[in-house]
């Protein structure tokens, strides 16, 4: 349901300032969103201010500077810090992105880190996304093949169908389309979204599956797939530069002419 | 999990807005406001078969005007923009180069053809 303004106990309130204590000329202010599951206190914004001089480029450097040197308790999700697990995916300036490959320079002024939007925040920028791997689930998304069942063999694909599959299988499932999507912000519960979307037409694209008109009637759906409405958030942030709109569209285009 | 009193991350508050998510909430805006101005427009009309008069004086008035050119914008604006749309719906231009440069144009291209519309209304009225 559409919602604008946060519940109220998402409010935000006013979080501590931590001072930089080396007394260094190139400084940069970062506000973090900060909520502890112990007590029953609103989320808020802590306001750190990191040298420069003595970090790494990428905004994920940041993080784990403010980690290991000032807060220790600050919580975040990551693991292979160069843009291939999508665990470190946040909104940093206003859009989401994977932390570890994007670079503070290029944010002027003081940076801002949330967790992904709309999500039910476990810990600081720890969303829940159990909601979104159930969609994924839904969508079966493995090969269904009855020649595959009968032989041991691989079963072969020309390099023009290996090649319909290109800029759909690099998809790490990191979520920063669908956290950016209005439409899954309102209807999260029943609208698939762009990252799940575009995992089903990389399924139905697949040459050597055999269920691609089930596939595609179980995604014909006015909530599920329809809610749609090529606002563009997720193409504008995916991190891996993929075309989760393109997919949706090549989704309804072919309901349309099948 | 049990998580009914955590908190929801914040949304709309912290978004950045990109070309392509203004237009679309702007296409729905004027959408809904073109349904209910045509309709008013379509009934001083029909009354104005009654009396010329006054449409005359409605149409020449501050806010005559005012409402008649904000139509024309928010008329070719969606014009523009549901040609975007239709586009899409056959496959193109789905390219974050191309969506912007489309959103640009529709942006100014609105301006343009309203323009154009209150010129050739002004022919004829």
């Amino acid at each position: 349901m559409v919602q604008f303004s946060l519940p109220q106990n998402s409010k935000i309130i006013k979080g501590k300032f931590y001072k930089d204590k080396s007394g260094s000329n190139n400084l940069k202010k970062v506000n973090v969103y900060r909520w502890n599951p112990i007590g029953n206190e609103n989320p808020r914004i802590d306001t750190f201010e990191v040298d420069l001089n003595e970090c790494g480029p990428k905004v994920l450097d940041i993080l784990f500077k403010i980690k290991n040197e000032i807060d220790p308790t600050l919580t975040f999700r990551r693991s292979c810090a160069h843009g291939v697990c999508g665990s470190c995916a946040m909104n940093v300036d206003g859009v989401n992105t994977l932390s570890c490959i994007k670079s503070h320079s290029d944010i002027k002024g003081e940076l801002n880190i949330y967790p992904l939007p709309h999500l039910k925040v476990i810990k600081d920028l720890v969303g829940d996304l159990t909601t979104l791997y159930k969609q994924y689930e839904s969508v079966e998304p493995w090969l269904k093949s009855k020649v595959g069942e009968k032989t041991s063999t691989e079963i072969k694909q020309s390099q023009e169908d290996r090649a319909k599959l290109d800029g759909y299988y690099e998809c790490i499932l990191c979520a920063c389309c669908s956290t950016s999507c209005p439409s899954y912000w309102w209807n999260g519960d029943k609208y698939l979204g762009p990252a799940v979307l575009l995992q089903a037409y990389r399924w139905i694209s697949d040459s050597r599956d055999d269920e691609r008109k089930e596939r595609l009637k179980k995604v014909a759906d006015e909530l599920k797939l329809y809610r749609c409405h090529t606002i563009m958030n997720c193409t504008n942030s995916c991190p891996k530069g993929l075309n989760p709109a393109k997919a949706i569209g090549s989704i309804k285009k072919m309901l349309a002419t099948s | 999990m049990e998580n009914k009193n955590n908190p929801l991350s914040p949304h709309l508050q912290v978004y950045r807005w990109h070309i392509s998510s203004l237009l679309s909430i702007t296409h729905r805006i004027v959408g809904i406001i073109n349904f209910v101005c045509i309709i008013f427009l379509l009934s001083l009309l029909i009354l104005s078969e009654f009396n010329n008069y006054n449409f005359k004086i409605i149409a020449q008035s501050f806010f005559g005007k005012f409402f008649i050119i904000s139509l024309c914008w928010s008329f070719s604006f969606q014009i523009l923009n549901e040609i975007r749309h239709l586009a899409w719906d056959m496959g193109y231009g789905f390219e974050l180069k191309v969506a912007k440069i489309t959103g640009m144009a529709t942006i100014f291209g609105s301006f343009i053809l309203s323009i154009l519309f209150y010129f050739i209304g002004k022919v004829f009225f």
